[in-house]
């Protein structure tokens, strides 16, 4: 009698945010796996289907191919960057947790994941400025001819790779002190008794100790570096908006095929791709956890 | 420099070269955060600066950092140029439901998921978390068709379609349940007679309010700081959420610094103060992003 009463709750609580759930998740999800095998243009009546056409097309475009290289750049750009910048400040900090300066670092570096986008990105455009700059003014001062870095394709990955470093530091600092401050202190006691010098500890112990830390945020950092969009949307667009200025990413190039060329099946194909990417990366940062697990 | 803080500090009182020695690491150590700490504001600093410049120091050269002549200026003419307002209100309204439906969504179901064994909603769950780590561009598209087949494009409604539920917050939910909810109070409770519902809002919902802190505070931020969903969905001048808004109006074609930085500054004051208030829960919120495991 309780039980079932019990059960009754249960469903009559469930059911809406299920179905709330499979409207707004499942549903699209599955979605773009069927579009993607679709050749779909908003304005035909007709949607045939293709197989895996869209696909085949895809590996020949060469705008996607830009978008795919580009966003691949980016996100192992913010990896490289990020991960150990992340790891050596989390040390410092977790060294100076005593410190009356210590909310200080933290709020500093994390600020910046949190303020809006937009505006973030406004700072860093009129920083990286050709002309009135200060980055261009500093540079200058040291002797460097100044560059024009929001126009040159190279120098504005780089760009953007500051931008999405600069915003995903804090994150990563922030998990690797909850690493930190989940590390076992008698280990570290033990190597002082050694002699172990601080970043002998740092180097032998923190680092491996930590790998799984460094494995979640690395994968992280990259699933949310394949999904970069207003950065570059921000960074590289000029002031006309003119979308041959724009850094192509692979989600501004599905956006364009979606909306602008009216190619939602061939879209949704792209959405496919970042959707294995994604996949693959997680899997991979699965087995290696396993390994370590079985080692 | 060790990686931990040392508990050296009492064995060493007696050895006054080494205590001097770690003194210096320290301050050293100190020195190099403040420094980084400082350049990572510096971007946001500088923008607050531009807000306040005349046109004539925008484009001086070499560029100031702090402002020679200060002016309101550029705060009043945006104010009264663009619907810099009503953008965020607009925001702000889409951010108070989402997190409104977050918190809801993810304390129900975190608690039936954590706390009623079957083997149907373990199937459930185990759909929920794969899906959690599937980026919402992958399925945007549909989606927004989804949205328009509703007629609900440029509406608070269609914008909220995108965040009514989040995943990682069931997950959360559904962690604290299981580990600081024993089963022993919830059948006490439905022993003394009290109902279902009862037991859900007056046992359960007061033993998840840290949690639940945490993760309204983390939904608040994923909706105003949202950008490509509201950039599809709201596209009419009236709709614009504020990072859309502040985005196109940067692409407008009389682009002038000072007044992009005193719109962006009025955006970033919001943020700015809600994370210095509530930077306990947000921490707390995203740190647990990282015990997935």
């Amino acid at each position: 009698m309780l039980d079932r009463k019990k059960w009754i709750f249960a469903g009559i609580a469930l059911l809406p945010v299920l179905t709330i759930y499979s409207l707004v998740r499942l549903y699209p999800i599955g979605e773009t796996l069927r579009l993607s095998l679709f050749r779909w243009n908003i304005l035909s009546k007709n949607k045939p289907f293709v197989g895996l056409d869209n696909f085949i097309e895809l590996t020949g475009d060469p705008l996607f191919r830009e978008a795919l290289f580009n966003t691949t750049i980016i996100a192992f750009g913010v990896l490289i960057v990020t991960i150990p910048t992340a790891l050596l400040l989390a040390a410092l900090i977790y060294h100076r947790t005593q410190s009356r300066l210590a909310g200080f670092y933290e709020t500093a570096i994390f600020l910046p994941h949190v303020v809006s986008l937009v505006p973030a990105a406004m700072a860093w455009k009129w920083i990286f400025d050709a002309r009135l700059g200060p980055l261009n003014a500093v540079l200058t001062w040291f002797g460097v001819s100044p560059k024009a870095w929001l126009f040159d394709p190279v120098l504005s990955l780089v760009c953007i790779i500051v931008l999405c470093s600069w915003q995903a530091l804090g994150y990563a600092v922030l998990i690797y002190l909850v690493g930190f401050k989940n590390l076992p202190q008698s280990v570290y006691e033990a190597a002082r008794i050694d002699g172990a010098s601080g970043p002998q500890s740092f180097w032998y112990l923190s680092v491996p100790l930590l790998k799984p830390i460094t494995l979640f945020v690395s994968v992280v950092t990259l699933v949310s570096g394949f999904n970069v969009y207003a950065q570059a949307f921000i960074l590289a667009s000029d002031s006309q908006g003119a979308p041959g200025r724009q850094v192509r990413v692979l989600v501004l190039d599905m956006l364009e095929n979606s909306f602008r060329n009216y190619r939602v099946g061939y879209a949704a194909s792209e959405a496919v791709v970042l959707l294995v990417i994604v996949l693959v990366l997680t899997l991979i940062q699965f087995t290696m956890l396993r390994e370590k697990g079985r080692a | 420099m060790s990686a931990v803080p040392t508990a050296v500090d009492d064995e060493i009182i007696g050895d006054p070269r080494r205590r001097r020695k770690v003194m210096l690491t320290n301050a050293l150590i100190d020195a190099v955060l403040i420094a980084f700490s400082l350049a990572m504001l510096l971007p946001l600093v500088l923008l607050v600066g531009n807000a306040f410049k005349t046109p004539q120091e925008i484009l001086q050269w070499p560029p100031t950092v702090i402002p020679q002549h200060p002016t309101l200026d550029n705060f009043t003419a945006v104010l009264n140029e663009t619907p810099l307002l009503t953008w965020i209100l607009n925001s702000f309204e889409f951010a108070c439901l989402s997190t409104a439906s977050i918190m809801a969504t993810s304390a129900i179901a975190g608690y039936i998921l954590g706390k009623f064994p079957s083997k149907v909603l373990n199937v459930v769950f185990a759909i929920i978390l794969s899906t959690a780590i599937i980026p919402f561009e992958v399925y945007m598209i549909p989606l927004y068709f989804q949205v328009k087949a509703l007629g609900a494009l440029n509406s608070l409604g269609g914008l909220l379609v995108g965040y009514l539920v989040m995943s990682f917050g069931i997950f959360l939910i559904r962690q604290n349940v299981i580990h600081s909810i024993p089963d022993e109070l919830l059948e006490a409770a439905r022993i003394d007679g009290a109902g279902e519902f009862w037991v859900f809002f007056y046992v359960v919902l007061p033993l998840l309010r840290g949690p639940l802190a945490a993760l309204g505070v983390l939904a608040f931020f994923q909706a105003w700081t949202a950008f490509t969903w509201p950039l599809i969905v709201a596209t009419t001048k009236t709709t614009y959420t504020i990072e859309v808004g502040l985005a196109l109006f940067q692409t407008g074609f009389t682009v002038d610094v000072g007044r992009l930085s005193a719109a962006s500054a009025i955006v970033l004051i919001p943020s700015v103060t809600l994370f210095v208030f509530l930077r306990r829960q947000f921490v707390q919120g995203v740190a647990s992003t990282g015990l997935k495991d």
